[in-house]
């Protein structure tokens, strides 16, 4: 069968994630030392795990609500009101998805119409461009600098914005380069939006994992934003249960209800073991979050001034658990740096291009390892880098 | 000072440069707080995690469970001042509950240790009794796991 008249042309033409495929080159090569790892290296948390066992032992393995049980919804909202001062309904406005992924994809689906034109500031997590594409929108790339602190600019979004306009990206905590908003620079972006009719995807994902004292702001809670934004978040960045793949969207009643029927054709509902393990998640896991969290501010410090010391430009990063440095001195392009690191140094991290071409010149390396990990793996870069410069 | 000693606590083989850069602070700045640290009794010494059962150093330890009879005047400390003295003695610990003191004790040899238990410890004054449990084998010690390599099971997406 000739298969290419048969797929979905919009599917074909898509390029794989730029991540998987320097994982895949990584995983050739012996004794590598990984920076490349997007989620947590703890487990989840003892208790946690432990709730969604007891349920299992129960035989409480049916279906749940479409929008989840009605207790996580409640803890949810509980949750988002105490952390980030949002009001959500729990009833009408919060849907438990298959971790934030569907509810990026499902709030897409939702109000893209073909041509609408979808803003994402960039460099950014790989999925946002492709999925929007496939819900038939046009993604517009706004890059966001280092010299801004790699933060959204208001002149950048005031200059992208068209008649097509349907939606703006928010991505922040950011991955790749661990930027942050603060209140201050919503504030500005909110200025821009105010009037208009473009909605606001807010990716908080990283919301629990910022650094330096000044907690995640959520767009939302800025006078005239809730009524235009879907929140979506998850648990496995904040409470390390990315497998249990579990994740929320909260946005108007009108919104999430036509995102709640896309949901319940697609997927039904979430899986009930990680939702029952997510409330307890909720309800008793902030020490686990801020005991994390603290243990990644350590590495973050860490890894930031040794690549300074070794002369690359870091911008000090915020937020998430990756750093972002320039690898522009050293006269090799992203992908050059990636490749020779790791052939001769055997150290893997990801070139910035796998996350927009705007990610030329730099690298993400992951925090998500042990000190000693990450001491040996700065080690062997410094080495590298130093006989670049003979 | 709590998060300074929660790091050494967990490798204190990291440099000061790398630890003040953990700490948002300075080389000297750690450099002090260690030797004020040292001073004050609190940092007490350095020591590796050594998992001797893959050397060829014969090593064997025990937890003697030991009740005592208190001196008078001075309650558990003169014993445990003598405990403490022999080379043997790793760990010295008073207890609540259905004995007095838990002692860790080395040797090469479980007859090493059994004899040391029934020559230097029962026959102190003021020990009543001993209970000697032999450890047969180390799977965590300070935080640290002696089962196989740990792999690191998580794929990059």
């Amino acid at each position: 069968m000739d298969y290419t008249t048969l797929l979905n042309p919009e599917l074909t033409a898509l390029p794989p994630s730029g991540i998987r495929r320097f994982f895949d080159l990584a995983s050739e090569v012996e004794d590598v030392i990984s920076l490349t790892i997007g989620e947590p290296d703890f487990s989840t948390p003892w208790h946690i795990s432990q709730r969604g066992i007891e349920t299992l032992e129960k035989g409480k393995t049916w279906y749940s609500p479409n929008a989840g049980f009605t207790q996580l919804r409640e803890s949810t909202a509980k949750y988002l009101k105490r952390r980030f001062s949002l009001d959500y309904d729990p009833k009408t406005e919060v849907m438990i998805t298959v971790g934030g992924s569907e509810a990026i994809d499902n709030a897409f689906r939702a109000v893209i119409q073909p041509g609408d034109e979808v803003l994402i500031p960039s460099p950014c997590f790989v999925c946002y461009a492709p999925l929007a594409k496939l819900a038939g929108g046009v993604p517009v790339s706004l890059v966001t600098k280092e010299e801004d602190e790699f933060r959204l600019t208001p002149e950048a979004l005031k200059a992208a914005i068209t008649d097509k306009t349907k939606l703006l990206v928010l991505p922040f905590p950011n991955n790749p380069t661990g930027a942050v908003m603060r209140r201050e620079h919503l504030e500005q972006i909110a200025d821009v939006l105010r009037g208009t009719n473009i909605l606001v995807l807010s990716d908080e994902i990283y919301g629990e994992l910022t650094y330096g004292g000044t907690p995640h702001v959520s767009i939302a809670s800025l006078p005239d934003m809730w009524e235009r934004t879907i929140l979506v978040s998850g648990f496995s960045k904040a409470f390390a249960m990315t497998g249990w793949r579990l994740g929320y969207a909260c946005a108007p009643a009108p919104i999430l209800k036509q995102m709640l029927k896309l949901h319940q054709y697609a997927i039904m509902c979430a899986p009930t073991t990680a939702q029952y393990a997510a409330i307890e998640a909720l309800d008793n896991g902030e020490e686990d979050v801020r005991h994390m969290c603290a243990e990644y501010d350590k590495r973050r410090r860490l890894i930031v001034d040794e690549l300074r010391r070794m002369g690359l430009s870091c911008f000090e990063p915020e937020g998430a658990f990756y750093v972002f440095p320039c690898i522009a001195s050293t006269g090799l392009s992203s992908e050059e740096f990636c490749e020779c690191l790791l052939r001769e140094k055997q150290v893997a991290v990801v070139p910035g291009t796998a996350f927009g071409e705007c990610g030329e010149g730099f690298v993400r390396i992951s925090y998500c390892y042990s000190v000693s990990h990450i001491c040996e793996a700065l080690k062997r870069m410094r080495e590298f880098i130093e006989e670049l410069k003979k | 000072m709590d998060k300074l000693l929660t790091i050494l606590n967990d490798d204190a083989r990291l440099s000061n440069a790398q630890i003040a850069a953990m700490l948002g602070t300075t080389e000297d700045d750690v450099a002090a707080k260690i030797a004020k640290l040292e001073a004050d009794g609190i940092l007490r010494g350095y020591k590796a995690v050594v998992d001797w059962d893959r050397t060829d150093r014969d090593y064997v330890t025990a937890i003697i469970e030991l009740r005592v009879t208190p001196k008078r005047d001075r309650g558990f400390e003169e014993l445990a001042e003598t405990i403490m003295r022999f080379d043997e003695v790793e760990n010295v610990y008073l207890m609540s509950g259905g004995y007095d003191f838990s002692i860790v004790v080395r040797g090469r040899t479980f007859q090493e240790i059994a004899m040391f238990v029934a020559r230097r410890l029962a026959t102190l004054d003021s020990v009543v009794s001993t209970t000697t449990h032999f450890v047969l084998r180390r799977y965590k010690e300070r935080d640290v796991q002696f089962l196989g390599e740990q792999k690191d099971e998580r794929g990059a997406f």
